[in-house]
């Protein structure tokens, strides 16, 4: 058996960032509610998918709403006992272990949380092996899974339980009750059995950010690079390097929309890149080419240190590395992309896997 | 005649000068710096007192920028025990106060935390009501524990502070009206965590900074100088010495700040690019508007996490005092430096040691020492090292640059005289008058400023109307802190949409700075 401990938080939360391709919020909040959780109720049983017995309760736990909320309105920690209680009431069933939805941002941690504040075990998967910004876009949902009943709570006590006729609906829904609720609620929700868990879930990606974490803090106390390391452990690309000689962005969605230029610096001097993001970052041009598409994964990282930059922080003369990684294979079937590529995103582009794009680029 | 002090405590200097009324420099010096700080800065007046020969009675105003706070959190030194109370709840309980401290530093400030009901949403709505016997007994628990200080925050503080000021008012009546208190929302901005973090920082410095800023109130009286002083912030612009006396954490950033402040106005350049090559490291920053380029990255300090914006710094192993060495092929500079020690290491100064100002001097870019010492030296070496001296500083500002075109390089410090008049990347190679001093220099012509942060809700007035309210109220914050009226202009003004949700809450930072006062 193995155990989830407050250094394997800080490892996760950094490999998180980089999962998160530029989204998912800054796992810093969520890092600090894990550890604090580690300290009060001990370490986290850490299982494999295959460790599940088919006929369990697994209720993944996330936060919805601002990041940048978040950084204000901390949680008062009775959240996930709430909303877990709720619908275990409700489905007259115990939870046997919780999951993330969302490898990639604040949600790798908040189910350690949740994991650490109940006594359950997590899983070592998720439901994006990435970060994206609706409910509906996870392995699960394309499987057919519904995202009801769900429980939303939030600091004070208030709890919303959810059933609705699609995954689409919960979106709408409980988008609008996070944004009563002060913009940032606790979720229980996508209630899976542990046979949905093995057929579904993207699995070993908590222990992948562990792994990324870890290599990139050895490699700040070792002063070497852990770009080769991180390259390794995702199957992914170098893009490009440079420093960042604008950002644009878009308020009138709501959602953050926008895109960065990049001047290319040492190997990429002469050439430009063009990323374009709404939350995460969804796809990357070198020189009027694609180099990355949504859905894979492309993270800026900053180039002293290789910590990952999220969205929210991109900006001008920022040094930065571009990062390519490829997705679960799960996204690049039709049904994936219908829900997540290129074209859901209005982008007019068709998708083309990072391997192929890497191949004709010559890389 | 009005003139100005401009005094700078860096670790290894005391530097210090006198402008006229027209900011020209009249007196300079540089001191080493004492343990006790004072003395150095004692010796520092003195000097350039006499230099200028000026009735220190027409002294009008003195600027103090000092890195004394910074040094105390790092070390651990003369701290205060704090106890913190936080407005939240029932929010925030899941991540307590002194959360991630290092051990080290929380044994020092024996710290106790209480938190209470209270706090505001992103858009000011109330999370919960406050109660003032709880407040009042919390307190209490915390004067029981035993503190020296108190740190007040409350989730959202920087939208409304008025919990944080009840809470205040509250702790003057259980701890007295001289009790040392800090309000997060008069620190830091959006973030409880690092807002929260810094105030206690301050909290715990208040002490030590109300001593050292006191004892430089006194050398000044001691010499007959009547005038307003200031201290140095973070951003470059200046703090009453009365409310640094209060809010000394400000501070802590404010040592680079001021050197390319004084680069800014000594070469006239607002946009470009600072060199500041001291004896054993260069500092590469960028001037953008006259102020430094920020750091995107949350700020440590001591081990504590705050969100402290500091100047966007790359520091390389290269000063005057680097040791210069070749091996069969290749010419290594720094990072080992002879440091303060120059002076009777180097070649020129008739000592043992190689260092990159023997070569600038044997190169003939520098005329210093006897250059009879070096005349002997390898003309390979001297050309060589020259060119690695280059090729470092010009592989930092190529990366700080930000766009390919060449921009205007700023050279200043005791070190200046390592580099060449001509750089890659560099439209030109300023080296101002009085470039040793820079950081003086900075610290007297600081400015005042005034900012907002907080998230606003666009929906009612609309997103112009929003802006404009929050650039007014950015520059009513210049004025009420000394700024000349007529010369406050809005320098920064940034747009941050909450990601996630479809709202039409913006989040807000503005900065507005302005002329002191004559």
């Amino acid at each position: 058996m193995q155990f989830l401990t407050e250094k394997d938080i800080d490892y996760i939360a950094i490999g998180a960032a980089i999962l998160g391709s530029g989204g998912g919020g800054d796992p810093y909040i969520g890092k600090l509610m894990a550890k604090q959780a580690i300290k009060e109720h001990g370490p986290v049983k850490f299982i494999k998918a295959g460790d599940v017995p088919d006929d369990a309760l697994i209720i993944p736990s996330a936060m919805m709403g601002a990041p940048a909320v978040m950084i204000e309105k901390l949680p008062n920690g009775s959240e996930p006992a709430a909303s877990f209680q709720s619908l275990e009431a409700y489905l007259g069933k115990k939870a046997y272990a919780t999951i993330s939805i969302e490898a990639g941002g604040i949600n790798s941690c908040i189910p350690i949380y949740t994991a650490a504040c109940l006594g359950i075990p997590l899983v070592d998967c998720d439901g994006m092996g990435r970060a994206f910004p609706e409910l509906p876009m996870t392995t699960f949902s394309v499987s057919g899974v519904s995202s009801t009943p769900m429980v939303l709570c939030d600091e004070k006590g208030n709890k919303i339980l959810l059933e609705t006729i699609d995954n689409a609906w919960s979106e709408t829904l409980a988008r609008t009750a996070t944004v009563a609720m002060g913009l940032s609620s606790m979720i229980a929700i996508y209630c899976l059995t542990g046979k949905q868990l093995k057929d579904y879930a993207v699995k070993g990606t908590i222990s992948q950010a562990r792994a990324i974490g870890e290599k990139i803090v050895e490699s700040n106390k070792s002063k070497t690079n852990p770009i080769q390391s991180i390259l390794d452990i995702t199957n992914g690309y170098q893009l490009f390097e440079g420093k960042i000689i604008d950002v644009q962005r878009d308020l009138t969605t709501g959602f953050v929309r926008g895109n960065v230029t990049i001047e290319g610096t040492d190997v990429d001097k002469g050439s430009t890149f063009s990323l374009d993001f709404q939350n995460e970052n969804l796809l990357g041009m070198k020189d009027g080419k694609p180099a990355a598409i949504t859905p894979d994964l492309i993270t800026l990282l900053d180039r002293e240190k290789g910590f990952p930059i999220t969205t929210e922080n991109i900006k001008y003369g920022q040094r930065v590395i571009v990062l390519g990684m490829p997705c679960d294979p799960f996204w690049r079937t039709e049904a994936g992309l219908k829900q997540v590529g290129p074209r859901y995103f209005k982008y007019d582009v068709d998708y083309v896997p990072i391997e192929e794009l890497a191949r004709e680029s010559g890389k | 005649m009005k003139y100005r002090l401009g005094i700078d405590v860096g670790g290894t200097n005391t530097d210090a000068v006198i402008l006229d009324d027209k900011n020209a420099v009249i007196a300079k010096c540089k001191e080493a710096t004492t343990p006790d700080v004072s003395s150095g800065i004692t010796r520092a007046v003195e000097q350039v007192l006499s230099q200028s020969k000026i009735d220190p009675s027409h002294i009008a105003d003195a600027m103090l920028g000092t890195t004394h706070a910074t040094n105390a959190i790092i070390e651990r030194k003369g701290l205060s025990r704090v106890g913190v109370i936080r407005l939240s709840g029932p929010s925030g309980f899941g991540i307590p106060p002194f959360i991630e401290w290092p051990e080290d530093l929380l044994d020092t400030l024996n710290y106790t935390y209480q938190i209470v009901k209270g706090g505001y949403e992103y858009n000011g709505a109330l999370i919960s009501d406050t109660d003032e016997d709880e407040i009042r007994a919390s307190l209490l628990a915390i004067k029981e524990h035993g503190v020296d200080a108190l740190a007040i925050s409350c989730a959202f503080s920087p939208v409304n502070s008025e919990q944080e000021m009840l809470a205040q008012k509250i702790a003057c009546e259980l701890l007295g009206d001289d009790f040392p208190i800090t309000l997060s929302h008069e620190i830091g901005s959006i973030g409880l965590i690092e807002r929260e973090n810094a105030a206690i920082l301050n909290a715990a410095i208040r002490k030590l900074a109300e001593q050292a800023y006191g004892s430089f109130q006194n050398v000044l009286i001691d010499h007959g100088i009547n005038a307003d002083l200031f201290i140095t912030q973070n951003d470059g612009t200046l703090m009453s010495i009365e409310y640094a006396k209060k809010y000394p954490v400000l501070t802590i950033a404010s040592g680079p700040t001021n050197s390319l402040r004084g680069a800014a106005y000594l070469s006239g350049i607002l946009d470009g690019i600072v060199v500041d090559v001291g004896g054993t490291t260069t500092d590469v920053g960028v001037l953008s508007k006259g102020f430094p380029r920020e750091s995107s990255s949350a700020a440590e300090m001591g081990g504590v996490r705050t969100n402290f914006r500091m100047p966007d710094l790359i520091a390389i192993g290269l000063g005057g005092g680097s040791l210069v060495s070749r091996d069969t092929k290749s010419v290594t500079v720094g990072p080992q430096s002879v440091g303060y020690k120059i002076h009777t290491e180097a070649l020129i100064f008739s000592g043992s040691t190689l260092t990159t100002t023997d070569i600038a001097v044997a190169a003939g870019i520098a005329e210093l020492g006897d250059a009879s010492k070096v005349k002997d030296l390898d003309q390979e070496l001297i050309k060589e090292t020259v060119g690695v001296i280059t090729s470092m500083v010009e592989e930092v500002i190529d990366k700080m640059k930000v766009s390919a075109e060449d921009v205007p390089v700023i050279v200043v410090g005791g070190g200046s005289i390592l580099i060449p008049g001509k750089l890659k990347g560099a439209s030109e190679v300023i080296k101002p008058e009085h470039f040793e001093v820079a950081n003086a220099i900075g610290a007297a012509i600081a400015q005042v400023s005034g900012s907002i942060d907080g998230v606003f809700d666009i929906t009612a007035k609309g997103r112009d109307a929003v802006i404009e309210d929050v650039k007014k109220s950015a520059k009513t914050e210049a004025v009420k802190a000394g700024a000349d009226e007529a010369t406050v202009e809005v320098v920064e003004l940034e747009e941050i949409p909450l990601a996630y949700l479809p709202s039409n809450a913006i989040r807000f930072r503005v900065k507005a700075v302005g002329d002191l006062k004559r």
